[in-house]
């Protein structure tokens, strides 16, 4: 794929004279920490999707505000582009950096600036860890909900610029079902307050229209973010199936029995084998796929549910259920899923992770689809993924020494979420488009409303330079690219390896 | 008129007529919210003819609709498979549409456990300001290719284009809901919600009208009896929240205007002149007050909160500061070039 910035299909960038802008940011900002040799900026060239990497021209590292307003400032006038780098753990490349720009790195505004118990809301800086906001509200009884599995590196400015979710949005929502307030800096240097203290503020939803742009609109500089009681209980239940299928099938019998778990996650067999080896989980090795169900909330609801989810599972063909006997073996069950890409990490070379959502009533065809298509590349194909929110993970296993596999593994890739497509769904349902899914936009969205994304951009960054080429392809991109969207059931990757 | 019928070709014809013509459409369902926003003169156009539920599949938790779906018969279908709008919308009338309530955002009692209108929201069909019937989000719970539209689209009452058809995410109705009344002044009110909230109680409604705390409680038998016995109080006729929604509570009769305030949920009451209703467990404050606009919005913006008039007047919406409103504005320049939707429906030159 043809992952680098290409000024010919996505638009003209502007040229930097890198030694004239060292020496404008260093007289105008001299206490502002600037990487500039190639040593230096090396560490920054990728994010989590390590199969992509840049060279920056420039890192910075501000660690005040005043310092970002003056660098966009600066930027704005000499038109140089400008990517935001949380802390870089994004698997779509929406922080890989560009030759011609400056990679703006939040990392370093990592302080806590409010718990507000009585409130029950934090405000905290864009560099804080998603985890450590749930560590610092825990002597309240409080939390943070949306928990993705890399809450213990990613930043909250990086969550609200993917809308990420977790295990449990099921039920607790996204990044954007849990924000109060966000502050940003447009490119212009300008300060914008997004939402309130409030539960909704006046004029248009800009907060919504922000939470998930990848960091195209505007940087952000502070989060206030919702925090809930923690609930009194939680209880998880496995159960094992001998097909995916019927484990496909019970994902929706436990919806339509009105009951909405807390996390429903589903590992096939090879995914689970390999968590099974990493971390003694205590998985039943021989299934073909297990569902985690997790039922949280007051004693009696609980264990009132436990024993409807029991018997729904049953019904759909589980060939066994346990119900964690204890905490301990509650959280074994979950660092069994939670450590599951890893894990699936130390059985192959590389592995390629895909982020399709689907109706979970198409659960049991598409992970038949994949099947199939796993045997036609020649890949193995590892499922582990939010089966209670229809969002898929497969994670295709190759190696990237073998001659053609990297480009077979991402042939396979297009190949899944065009089949997400085709049954309704979406080519990401919370690792963003970044760079990695420009192409797949096209397929995804017509001419039109690519045409009213870029309008939108255009209200807020005229000159096109926060993270230009990333979610958004331009039209010349999928002119090009056009031969996708044509005709499911043939094989369009294979021609559009290189264009 | 015909229970299902789609007509988004009739509404697209209308649409582009408008922008040959540049004539601004005034976008309507069944008008019942008329009385709040600044008034709008254009030609109207009438979503109603636009109607039927697309595709409704309990188990997947949404239901897709036309625009001018009557809400009372979207809420009829969930009913029926044991599911709900989570976020409680009022009606105020009886003919109100799926494309108002959406458009105009505003949520009941439900709210800040559940949600708002927009957090519900998967996916629009919109016509547009360059004359285009689009497709932003789907049916699926989780969606973050592109900007989120959709979202963007609820509450921004028809100034940015006109929704034919959403799809919203909706729940099962909890198993067991009971409401209780405790006598106790604002204050201690407040205290009580404010450490309520910091435990696992099923609350999903609190209103204090001044002498008593009215609290509901939603989820399975088990958590709601043991709840209902700890707090204690009174039985209350689950009834009243439908009052609360619609408006129909005593405390909206009269003639004063009517406020929308929207707070911090733990914000202290406000000392304005006037009666006052707490709602969302604190976040939403009704008035009714003869006071000046001005003295009003100053007292709710100085506690972090905004206030909205509820009537037809030039200025409902709480002011928008710059460089906000500046870039409010470029939203709207850049999605309806022609400014043929609702123009200075929420602000003069939105
Ligand atoms: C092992 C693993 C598991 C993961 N599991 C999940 C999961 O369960 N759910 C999930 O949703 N994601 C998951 N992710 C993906 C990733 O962690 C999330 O996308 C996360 O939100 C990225 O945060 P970050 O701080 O690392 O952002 P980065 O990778 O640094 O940046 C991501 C994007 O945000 C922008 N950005 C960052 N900071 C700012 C800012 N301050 N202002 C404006 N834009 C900004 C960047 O420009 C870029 O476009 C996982 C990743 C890994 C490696
Ligand atoms: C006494 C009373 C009090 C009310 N209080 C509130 C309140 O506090 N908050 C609140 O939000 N609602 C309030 N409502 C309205 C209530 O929520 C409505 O019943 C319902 O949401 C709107 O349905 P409608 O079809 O009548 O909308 P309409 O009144 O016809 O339209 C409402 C707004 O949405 C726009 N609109 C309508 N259809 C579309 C469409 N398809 N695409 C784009 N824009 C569209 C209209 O232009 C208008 O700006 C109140 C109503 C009454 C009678």
């Amino acid at each position: 794929m043809n992952i680098l910035y290409d000024e010919r299909l996505d638009g003209a960038l502007p040229t930097v004279d890198k030694a004239a802008l060292l020496d404008t940011l260093r007289s105008a900002l001299p206490d502002l920490d600037i990487l500039h040799s190639a040593q230096d900026l090396r560490p920054y060239e990728c994010d989590g999707l390590s199969a992509y990497r840049v060279v920056p021209l420039l890192v910075v590292l501000p660690q005040r505000l005043e310092q970002v307003q003056a660098l966009l400032k600066i930027c704005h006038a000499h038109q140089v582009p400008v990517v935001a780098r949380g802390a870089g753990t994004g698997l779509s490349g929406g922080a890989l950096p560009l030759e011609q720009g400056i990679l703006l790195v939040m990392a370093r505004f990592n302080r806590i600036l409010e718990i507000n118990p009585a409130g029950r809301f934090a405000r905290v800086q864009p560099g804080v860890r998603n985890l450590a906001i749930s560590q610092a509200a825990a002597p309240h009884g409080l939390y943070y909900a949306p928990d993705p599995s890399s809450q213990i590196a990613c930043s909250i400015g990086g969550n609200v610029a993917e809308n990420a979710g977790g295990v449990h949005c099921l039920k607790y929502g996204l990044t954007v079902h849990n924000l109060l307030k966000v502050e940003i800096l447009t490119i212009e240097g300008e300060y914008l307050t997004l939402g309130s203290d409030a539960l909704d503020a006046p004029g248009f939803d800009l907060l919504a229209l922000f939470t998930g742009s990848e960091g195209l609109l505007g940087i952000v500089t502070e989060v206030t973010v919702k925090l809930l009681p923690k609930p009194q209980v939680a209880r998880v239940l496995l159960a094992s199936f001998d097909s995916v299928e019927k484990a496909g099938r019970a994902v929706a019998d436990i919806i339509g029995a009105g009951i909405i778990p807390a996390g429903l996650e589903m590992m096939d067999n090879l995914s689970l084998q390999a968590a099974e080896d990493f971390i003694h989980a205590g998985y039943p090795v021989e299934a073909a796929a297990i569902l985690l169900c997790e039922l949280d909330g007051v004693e009696a609801d609980v264990q009132d549910d436990c024993l409807r989810v029991e018997a729904v599972l049953k019904a759909a063909g589980a060939s066994e259920v346990r119900l964690a006997r204890d905490e301990a073996e509650r959280v074994r069950f979950w660092a069994g899923r939670k450590n599951a890409f890893p894990a699936v990490g130390r059985i192959s070379p590389d592995y390629y992770c895909m982020d399709g959502t689907i109706p979970r009533r198409a659960l049991p065809g598409v992970l038949h689809g994949i099947g199939e298509l796993s045997r036609e590349y020649g890949l193995r194909v590892a499922n582990v993924f939010h089966a209670g929110d229809g969002n898929m993970h497969p994670l295709i296993l190759f190696d990237a020494n073998q001659p053609g596999e990297l480009e077979r593994a991402e042939a396979l890739g297009g190949k899944i979420l065009e089949l997400c497509v085709a049954v309704g769904g979406s080519i990401t349902g919370e690792h963003g488009v970044g760079r990695e899914k420009i192409n797949q936009m096209c397929a995804q969205f017509n001419a039109d409303e690519l045409t009213l994304f870029h309008a939108v951009k255009h209200a807020f960054d005229p000159l096109g330079l926060l993270n230009p080429g990333k979610n958004i392809p331009t039209l010349q991109r999928c002119a090009e690219f056009g031969a996708m969207h044509v005709h499911h059931g043939q094989l369009p990757f294979p021609d559009l390896e290189r264009f | 008129m015909d229970q299902d019928h789609d007509d988004s070709s009739a509404l697209l014809e209308q649409v582009r007529q408008a922008l040959v013509d540049c004539t601004p459409l005034r976008i309507q369902g069944s008008d019942s919210k008329a009385m709040l926003g600044r008034p709008v003169n254009g030609r109207p156009l009438d979503t109603r003819s636009h109607r039927g539920i697309v595709s409704y599949d309990p188990t997947e938790l949404v239901i897709t609709a036309r625009a001018g779906t009557p809400l009372r018969e979207i809420e009829a279908a969930l009913h029926s498979a044991g599911q709900m709008l989570p976020f409680e919308p009022p009606h105020l009338g009886d003919g109100a549409t799926l494309g108002g309530m959406v458009a105009a955002g505003l949520a009941g009692p439900r709210r800040p456990w559940a949600g708002s209108v927009r957090d519900h929201v998967l996916g629009t069909r919109v016509i547009t300001g360059h004359g285009k019937l689009l497709r932003f989000g789907g049916e699926v719970m989780k969606n973050v290719a592109g900007y989120d539209l959709s979202r963007l689209l609820a509450g921004s009452f028809g100034c940015l284009g006109v929704l034919t058809e959403v799809s919203l995410k909706v729940l099962p109705r909890p198993r067991s809901c009971q409401s209780l009344c405790l006598t106790m002044g604002l204050r201690q009110a407040l205290d009580e919600l404010a450490a309520w909230g910091q435990q696992a109680l099923p609350i999903t409604a609190a209103c204090h009208d001044g002498e008593a705390l009215h609290l509901r409680l939603e989820g399975g038998e088990g958590s709601v009896a043991s709840a209902a016995e700890r707090l204690g109080g009174t039985l209350l006729d689950n009834r009243y929240w439908h009052d609360l929604r619609e408006q129909r509570l005593a405390f909206f009769a009269g003639d004063e205007p009517l406020w929308r305030l929207s707070l911090p949920h733990n914000s202290p009451s406000l000392s304005l002149p006037g009666r006052q209703l707490l709602d969302w467990g604190g976040a939403q404050r009704w008035l009714k007050s003869a006071a000046s606009p001005a003295v009003i919005r100053e007292a709710v913006a100085h506690l972090g909160g905004h206030a909205t008039l509820h009537a037809c007047h030039s200025a409902s919406f709480h002011p928008l500061a710059e460089p906000l409103l500046r870039y409010q504005r470029n939203l709207k320049q850049q999605l309806d070039p022609s400014g043929i939707f609702n123009p200075g429906r929420l602000y003069a030159d939105l």
